[in-house]
């Protein structure tokens, strides 16, 4: 994990970076757009498969009270893209007590496939994000992207976070998630029906034309987590953990079974 | 209660004797009583003795889920998908009468699974000699108490008691051994109910609930006519 | 019986609706359902009177939130059904969208007959098995004369009015003090209420998905182990 420092600029920087995905015709997937923006620093890395693969590295750890990152990747008509990060997203307080905001747009058209699985989210005492990612999805299109939220390093008071997860598949609403947790959300986000004492929380979702005939069933996957269809053809994961390890565990069970 | 407004579509309000498509509903009757009298015994001896005659589904109200479902499926009296149970939030009588939308709901889900149906059984959780079924629910109720409860819970009196259309006294052979006496039982549910008719049954015993069957055949036919 | 319709002109008229639409002894199946209480109960995450705060703060500003504003929007005169689409996409429990639809099929029943009008017999026609509870009462508030700030009100105090009564019946907490919680939530019920709708109008202009969509994962996950219970009191 990487941090940056926090004296920077009070005005804070504002910074998008863009991939397109396109079929490379030979069966595989190319980048012709892949840009680094500020901080936020993009790496083709080697992918799998007809995958195309981006790792965004060390420069994602720096949202600070301020920012405005964005990262929008789209992807083309039968193309595959995965993206992943080197390292953890810290969110840090900046100067002037201003929240960052973290702008995530992603669009897959028909029978693309997008991977988008980040390190997590770690909200650091003090800072404060809004992050928005919006997904636009084909009806053909396929899906899994996993959100890991933790709540502050380790020992630590947690920053004030609010995620915002909205899934539109065919033009149509398919999930629409708001999180908000940390001393400037609203009262009750440690009490027993949001987080119940747990400092680790995360999402997997995995959308895929095939649940249309064949939806997964409900799963329990311990007392924290649930694995459940949604009103589309989608499953979700949801999970409480204690801290990030036991949550990534979790989570990739279920990234093993439906990923 | 019949609103003049038109409710054509979906749903049927209450207790409107017609279903959405002008036919009409099955004959609802609950059975209710104290915890332990046998009305979940009730309901399995009359569904084996008239389930060859009539198209007989059960919705059960438990205390706990499933719990008298679940006794109903384990005797086998009904195929699984004519038996509903409703949770009750730990207040069955509230479902019974105060707030019997659930119980609506499952009458008429079992009409449109596996209807046309006759007859719809009621069940409430076993409850206090003060609960009754609301006339929005069911068309004709039974109450039943046994002997071993107390000789004197007829002449006690109270909603069921009163006024259920039909009081089941069950366990008749069990009144030698706890020393209830069937005559004063009989007395004083006269003197409580007047005209209304008691049965006095034992379950234990061949066809023992043939007088609660021959009543319910009696209903049946009022409302079919 | 007097089948006419009432008169939101005369005064107090709605106002006594609100009452009559809010009263936890109205005929909509509420009474059989702890929003969860019975989940955080059994998993030790609800003791007593501090705990039961805790829950019902955290539940009103997530998922009563989100549904006050659906019903908010409902009573705005927004699309019953693209709201009932937006309520899927905000309850991504399979459990609690059956939930939400089966209440929302018994309070279709109590609403038709107390306040008969043909937008309820069109979103009944259109949503045979229920459509989400919220929207359900959003438009009942509407035909009942009542505006949307109403309608987050009734919904806002369902979601801690049901686990606080469940939670008298789970835990044998003195029903004064589950009373006192309920009282001392009152002014965030009321922004609650405010926000939802706020929300609901910018829904007229700018389409569903600017309403709230504010979630509580362990409400999500409980309610998945909870209807795969084979004993319960509850229904959810």
């Amino acid at each position: 994990m990487t941090t940056a420092p926090a004296d920077v600029a009070p005005a804070g920087i504002g910074a998008t970076a863009r991939i397109t995905a396109v079929p490379d015709g030979l069966g595989g997937t190319r980048l012709p757009v892949l840009e680094s923006d500020g901080p936020l620093a993009l790496r083709r890395t080697r992918g799998t498969g007809a995958y195309a693969r981006v790792t965004v590295v060390g420069a994602m750890s720096a949202p600070l009270g301020g920012d405005r990152l964005a990262v929008e990747a789209g992807v083309r008509d039968g193309a595959a893209l995965a993206v992943d990060s080197a390292a953890a997203t810290v969110a840090l307080p900046g100067r002037g007590g201003r929240h960052a905001r973290y702008d995530v747009r992603l669009t897959a058209g028909a029978d693309a496939r997008l991977r988008w699985l980040p390190e997590p989210l770690i909200s650091a005492r003090g800072s404060d994000l809004r992050m928005i990612t919006r997904v636009e999805l084909a009806a053909s299109a396929r899906l899994v992207l996993r959100e890991e939220q933790i709540l502050g390093r380790y020992g630590e008071e947690p920053g004030t976070l609010t995620t915002r997860l909205t899934v539109h598949r065919a033009g149509r609403p398919l999930l629409d998630q708001e999180l908000s947790y940390g001393p400037g959300a609203p009262g009750g986000w440690d009490g027993g029906a949001v987080l119940g004492g747990h400092r680790a929380t995360g999402q997997l979702l995995v959308v895929n034309p095939d649940f249309e005939l064949n939806p997964p069933e409900t799963t329990l996957l311990g007392d924290n987590a649930v694995l459940a269809p949604l009103a589309g053809p989608a499953v979700l994961v949801t999970a409480v953990a204690a801290d990030a390890l036991q949550l990534r565990r979790v989570l990739d069970r279920a990234l093993r079974t439906f990923g | 209660m019949h609103l003049d407004h038109s409710h054509d579509s979906a749903m049927a309000v209450s207790a409107d004797a017609a279903r959405p498509d002008g036919t009409k509903r099955a004959l609802r009757i609950g059975l209710g009583g104290p915890v332990g009298s046998g009305k979940t015994a009730t309901v399995a001896a009359l569904c084996r003795a008239l389930r060859e005659e009539l198209s007989i589904a059960v919705v059960t109200n438990d205390i706990y889920t499933r719990e008298d479902a679940e006794f109903l499926l384990r005797n086998a009296v009904l195929p699984p998908e004519r038996i509903q149970a409703v949770e009750t939030g730990a207040c069955p009588h509230t479902a019974i009468r105060d707030d019997i939308s659930a119980n609506l709901e499952a009458v008429e889900d079992l009409e449109d699974a596996v209807g046309p149906l006759d007859l719809i059984l009621v069940e409430s959780g076993g409850d206090n000699l003060t609960a009754t079924f609301s006339k929005g629910l069911v068309d004709a109720q039974v109450f039943v108490i046994d002997v071993a409860g107390g000789d004197d819970i007829p002449r006690k009196g109270g909603p069921g008691v009163t006024t259920a259309d039909l009081l089941v006294v069950n366990k008749t052979d069990l009144a030698p051994y706890v020393g209830s006496d069937l005559g004063r039982m009989a007395r004083d549910a006269k003197a409580q109910r007047g005209e209304l008719p008691v049965a006095f049954t034992s379950l234990t015993a061949e066809n023992g609930v043939k007088p609660v069957a021959d009543w319910v055949r009696t209903q049946l036919a009022a409302w079919s006519a | 019986m007097d089948t006419s319709t009432p008169d939101p002109a005369a005064p107090g008229a709605a106002r006594t609706a609100l009452l009559v639409l809010a009263d936890g002894r109205f005929p909509a199946g509420g009474h059989a359902h702890s929003g969860g209480a019975e989940a955080a109960v059994k998993a030790g995450r609800i003791r007593d009177a501090t705990d039961l705060a805790a829950f019902c703060r955290g539940r009103l500003h997530t998922t009563g939130l989100t549904s006050a504003a659906l019903a908010a929007a409902a009573a705005a005169g927004v699309d019953a059904l693209a709201l009932d689409e937006a309520a899927d996409a905000r309850t991504p429990s399979p459990a609690l969208r059956a939930t939400a639809r089966k209440l929302g099929r018994q309070l279709m029943r109590a609403a038709r007959a107390t306040w008969p009008c043909d937008a309820l017999d069109a979103l009944a026609a259109a949503r045979p098995r229920g459509a989400h509870q919220p929207v359900v009462l959003g438009v009942t508030a509407r035909a009942a004369g009542l505006g949307p700030e109403d309608a987050a009100h009734c919904v806002a105090y369902e979601t801690v009015g049901g686990p606080a009564t469940a939670v008298v019946r789970l835990l044998g907490l003195d029903p004064f003090e589950a009373t006192a919680v309920l009282a001392r939530l009152a002014p965030e019920l009321d922004q609650v209420a405010r926000r939802a709708a706020g929300a609901a109008h910018r829904a007229l202009a700018e389409g569903t998905g600017t309403l709230p969509a504010a979630s509580a994962p362990l409400l999500d996950i409980t309610a998945e182990a909870h209807a795969a219970w084979p004993v319960r009191l509850f229904a959810s």
